[in-house]
């Protein structure tokens, strides 16, 4: 380039300078009208937008459970009621890293596999920012190890929650039923803002029944929160309503009565106040503690109870179905005087045996294996009840037939869920031809209202059903259908009574009588049980078979494998003059009735007489 | 020219008739007192920024005390003497860029910092002030707008620092070097032809860039700014809660240290590169209103001092000073805002942090140096 020109042009650089400066103005305010406009939309035109998100940053909605109603016995003893108890829980959206904090959390306090997995399962249909507990019941010691280290574990939360505890955990599971925590199918089931704070639900018993009553209402509150999700101050309130109280008919002397009677072996009892249908006593054993229960059983601990020979989770008391043997004859009398086929006076003879016209077939009576003969040469329904003769209800079913059979002793309520407020109870069955066509599709053959005489055969009842039946008696034909629940909040529950069977009262006396003699008479089945007795009670025996003994071949006890000897039952009511409690009890492979009436005498004793021992 | 001009003779002129106290330390009332007014304004939004903490406003209070110092050394130093250092403070500059590859310190992933008997420091800090006024020293003498020729070196110049810092990587400050180097070219009148053809290359090197330069946390930032609920919690959070409390400041805002988004801790950076979102947070639009209007005035303001300035060199190096100083203010708002992507710049003048700020103020050193010389030689 030639040298010439290159002259410095002061005038020409300050005129392009100036024009440069002018554009380079205008570039920023355009620029900065842009940033201005960006402003103006976030701030003016979205306000509404971000302020309600800057507010939901801040203000959180967290749920207040309310506390579950506590569960007492008829004397104001708590039964069930909630303890204080430490809760780990991980607030998912928090944790940067849920394995390795996990990892972390083991390291401090140990995490069973059920816990995990709980957890997970949880996790998965977890709200946002919700809380999910890890692990129930902490330690002092743990609670203090997770302090020290929590700083560098976000979204770990430890805080108190009130916990179901069972006081008499193995005493009352099959009555009471226990809490455990929601799982998924659950869920989907509960209402989700009240139970959006609450881990835990009824499974069974009581606990499921009046889950809703026992619940309450959750509450809310809205705090606020920083960004690491710690509560800084709480600025509305809603408090939770607490669940109410129940206050069951359920005495814990009777109850622990009953259970220490069976002491172990399997079998149920269940004891009714007949004049409320109030449930006294259930128990059903072997049990278990439904503490367990609470806090997610460990697998261990449940295969352990669900594998058991014994069954312990089974509730015998409402779900087991027996024959009821001979304990249905008060009731099969009952059929027979109201059906005008028998008067009291009426007799039979009792060779011993029973046989249908044109059948070979004899129908043995239990006496013939001991004595070689009948009870007496003619019986009539006293000594029919006392002695508990077969052949007087052989006689007796023959002439009702089957589908009469079943429109007397329905009324009692067999084959019925009696509406106890429980779960999982069955209806056990009273046959009739109906039933036969329809359950099994066959016809009904006459032999088999023989055994129906004597509560064999197809009919199976509960020891709760029995109880029912036998409280119809005891109270001369009122219904009242059993209940846990005497009151809910000091309110009591009122129950209509069902439709009484309405008969001659001479019938009943001789029901009465039949039933006293069993007891307080010298040939009476039960006459042991009258031994020092304080009171006047009436019962029936009765002696379930479970495996068939084949034609004149005679049963012997200690030759029978202890899983294959007959379930001995007993029902009672006292006292006699104006009865206030009805037992029915069953004890598996008892041998017979005389391992299931003494536990009626102790329970009866309980109840009448207050503590004996 | 000579250090001569700046040793003004005794009544040769009326202005000089009593040369004032600031005239005489180099000092532009007008733009200190609006860097003043700022800077104040910026501790009362940090003090809230900080959680309420005055050692915080104490330990930026202890910057701005030497960043102001220094600010009025640096004037007093005359832009001849500038011009001539630049060359040098070009190269130790360089050396330190290279020395930063190979012993640098760092975190995360990027190596940015020399240590040098316990001290730390960023030379690409340096090169922001370096860049330019070697650029200016460069073209000072050339005929302007420059040719073809001078343009290229001028390039060269500027393309050497910003590569060195791209690598470190800090795609960040290579862009503002480069933007103070570039502001450099458009006020020395550079062609319009070559403008469109920068832009052009600009944009068509977009997808090469994406695809062989930037690194994929870089584009997971550009990602980021047009989709921040794509990773609500991660990448996207900054900008999330940063929209938030600017936006539930609406026109008057939360009040002081009302900004719940700020003390609550949901933004993140709130007392440095985000601190525009608690101001905009606790005092509204109308606070931000407040701050553009300082902004812009001290921009007017150093646009009039490059106006006035009387050489080549002074007038480049203050209309560079202005627009870079413009473009941390439209970058940081912009990013904070979510128009940008998320770079490392602080809000200038406001943000906490003292590299930052000493650097800008040294830039307003030269600025003054550059107002007061036009006076001395308007013989």
């Amino acid at each position: 380039m030639p040298h010439s020109i290159a002259i410095k042009d002061q005038n020409r650089e300050v005129r392009i300078y100036g024009a440069r400066v002018v554009l380079a103005i205008l570039i920023v305010l355009a620029l900065l009208s842009i940033i201005l406009m960006r402003y103006f939309s976030l701030q003016i035109t979205d306000y509404e937008v971000y302020k309600v998100q800057s507010e939901r940053n801040r203000v959180q909605l967290q749920s207040l459970p309310p506390k579950r109603g506590l569960i007492l016995d008829r004397n104001g003893i708590l039964l069930a009621d909630n303890r204080p108890s430490y809760v780990l829980s991980i607030v998912r959206e928090r944790v940067n890293d849920l394995e390795a904090t996990l990892t972390e959390i083991q390291a401090l306090l140990p995490l069973s596999e059920s816990d995990l997995d709980n957890f997970h399962k949880k996790l998965k249909w977890s709200r946002a920012y919700e809380t999910v507990p890890l692990r129930f019941r902490l330690t002092e010691e743990e609670r203090a190890r997770l302090a020290v280290n929590r700083y560098r574990m976000p979204g770990v939360v430890v805080d108190a929650r009130l916990l179901r505890h069972y006081n008499h955990g193995e005493l009352f599971s099959h009555s009471l039923g226990y809490v455990g925590r929601i799982n998924e199918r659950e869920s989907y089931g509960l209402d989700e803002e009240d139970y959006r704070g609450t881990f835990h639900v009824g499974k069974v018993g009581v606990e499921k029944y009046y889950e809703d009553i026992l619940h309450g209402d959750a509450g809310y509150q809205n705090v606020e929160t920083d960004a690491h999700g710690r509560v800084l101050r709480v600025l509305e309130r809603h408090n939770p309503t607490p669940g109410a109280n129940l206050t069951l008919h359920l005495d814990i002397a009777v109850q622990k009565a009953a259970f220490d009677a069976l002491d172990g072996r399997r079998g149920a009892v269940v004891a009714i106040d007949p004049l409320s249908g109030g449930v006294l006593a259930l128990v059903s054993a072997p049990s278990f503690d439904t503490n367990l229960f609470v806090n997610g059983i460990s697998s261990v601990d449940y295969s352990a109870l669900r594998d058991s020979l014994d069954v312990p989770l089974f509730n015998r008391a409402v779900q087991g179905q027996y024959p009821p043997g001979s304990t249905i004859k008060p009731m099969m009398a009952m059929a027979g005087l109201q059906s005008g086929l028998v008067t009291p006076e009426t007799t039979v003879p009792d060779p011993g045996w029973f046989r249908l016209a044109g059948d070979s077939h004899r129908y043995r009576d239990w006496i013939l294996s001991i004595r070689g003969t009948g009870h007496a040469p003619e019986v009539d329904m006293h000594m029919a009840l006392r002695e508990s003769c077969d052949v007087y209800f052989y006689d007796l079913a023959q002439k009702l037939t089957i589908d009469r059979m079943y429109d007397y002793l329905h009324p009692f309520g067999f084959g019925e869920l009696t509406g106890l407020d429980t779960t999982s109870e069955r209806r056990g069955v009273l046959p009739s031809t109906r039933w036969k066509r329809e359950a099994r599709a066959q016809p009904w053959y006459p032999g088999e209202t023989v055994s129906a005489g004597i509560g064999q055969g197809y009919m199976l009842s509960t020891p709760l059903q029995l109880a029912v039946a036998t409280s119809v008696i005891a109270t001369r034909g009122v219904r009242h259908p059993p209940r846990f629940v005497q009151s809910i909040n000091d309110e009591p529950v009122v129950v209509p009574a069902l439709e009484p069977i309405v008969t001659e009262a001479s019938y009943w006396d001789a029901l009465y009588n039949g039933m006293r003699s069993v007891v307080h008479e010298s040939k009476g089945t039960a006459m042991a049980l009258a031994q020092g007795i304080q009171y006047e009670m009436a019962g029936k025996t009765g002696t379930a078979q479970v495996i068939s003994i084949a034609q004149d071949a005679v049963y012997k006890e200690d030759e029978v494998d202890e899983r294959h000897r007959h379930h001995g039952l007993f029902i009672a009511f006292a006292p006699l003059q104006a009865p206030t409690i009805v037992v029915a009890i069953i004890v598996e492979n008892g041998g017979g009735s005389s391992a299931a009436y003494p536990i009626a005498r102790k329970v009866i004793d309980a109840w009448l007489l207050g503590d004996a021992d | 020219m000579g250090d001569y001009v700046r040793q003004l003779p005794q009544g040769s002129s009326d202005m000089a008739q009593a040369p004032s106290l600031a005239m005489r330390f180099h000092i532009d009332v007008p733009l200190l007192l609006l860097l003043m007014a700022l800077t104040g304004y910026g501790l009362f939004v940090l003090y809230s920024a900080s959680g309420a903490q005055m050692s915080a406003v104490i330990r930026q209070g202890r910057f701005f005390l030497i960043a102001y110092v220094l600010m009025i050394a640096v004037a007093q130093v005359s832009l001849q003497r500038l011009a001539r250092w630049a060359p040098w403070l070009y190269a130790i500059g360089i050396a330190a860029l290279v020395a930063v590859a190979f012993v640098g310190v760092g975190a995360k992933g990027a190596q940015r910092w020399l240590e040098i008997a316990g001290f730390r420091f960023q030379p690409a800090e340096i090169m922001k002030l370096t860049v330019p006024l070697t650029l200016a020293w460069y073209l000072a003498d050339r005929i302007l707008p420059p040719r073809l020729k001078y343009l290229l070196g001028s390039l060269a110049l500027l393309g050497l620092p910003a590569f060195l810092i791209l690598r470190q990587p800090d795609l960040g400050t290579a862009l503002l070097i480069a933007a103070s180097g570039l502001s450099v070219l458009f006020m020395a009148g550079i062609g319009w032809r070559y403008i469109f053809g920068a832009v052009i290359v600009a944009v068509s090197s977009a997808w090469p860039a994406w695809h062989f330069v930037l690194k994929d946390y870089q584009k997971q930032r550009i990602l980021t700014m047009f989709n921040p609920d794509s990773d609500k919690l991660g990448a996207g959070w900054n900008i999330i809660q940063s929209k938030t409390a600017i936006g539930s400041g609406g026109w008057g805002g939360k009040g002081w240290l009302q900004g719940t988004q700020s003390h609550l801790d949901f933004l993140p950076e709130s007392h440095t590169d985000f601190i525009i979102a608690v101001l905009a947070e606790e005092f509204g639009l109308r606070g931000v209103l407040i701050l553009l209007a300082l902004y812009l005035l001290i921009l007017l303001r150093c646009f009039w001092i490059g106006v006035q300035a009387q050489t080549s060199f002074g007038r480049m190096i203050a209309g560079s000073l202005t627009l870079t100083f413009f473009v941390y203010i439209f970058v940081n708002m912009g990013m904070v805002a979510g128009l940008l992507p998320v770079v490392g710049v602080p809000l200038p003048l406001v943000s906490a942090g003292g590299t930052s700020l000493v650097t800008l103020m040294a830039g307003f050193g030269i600025l003054m140096a550059a107002s007061t010389e036009r006076r001395m030689v308007a013989v």
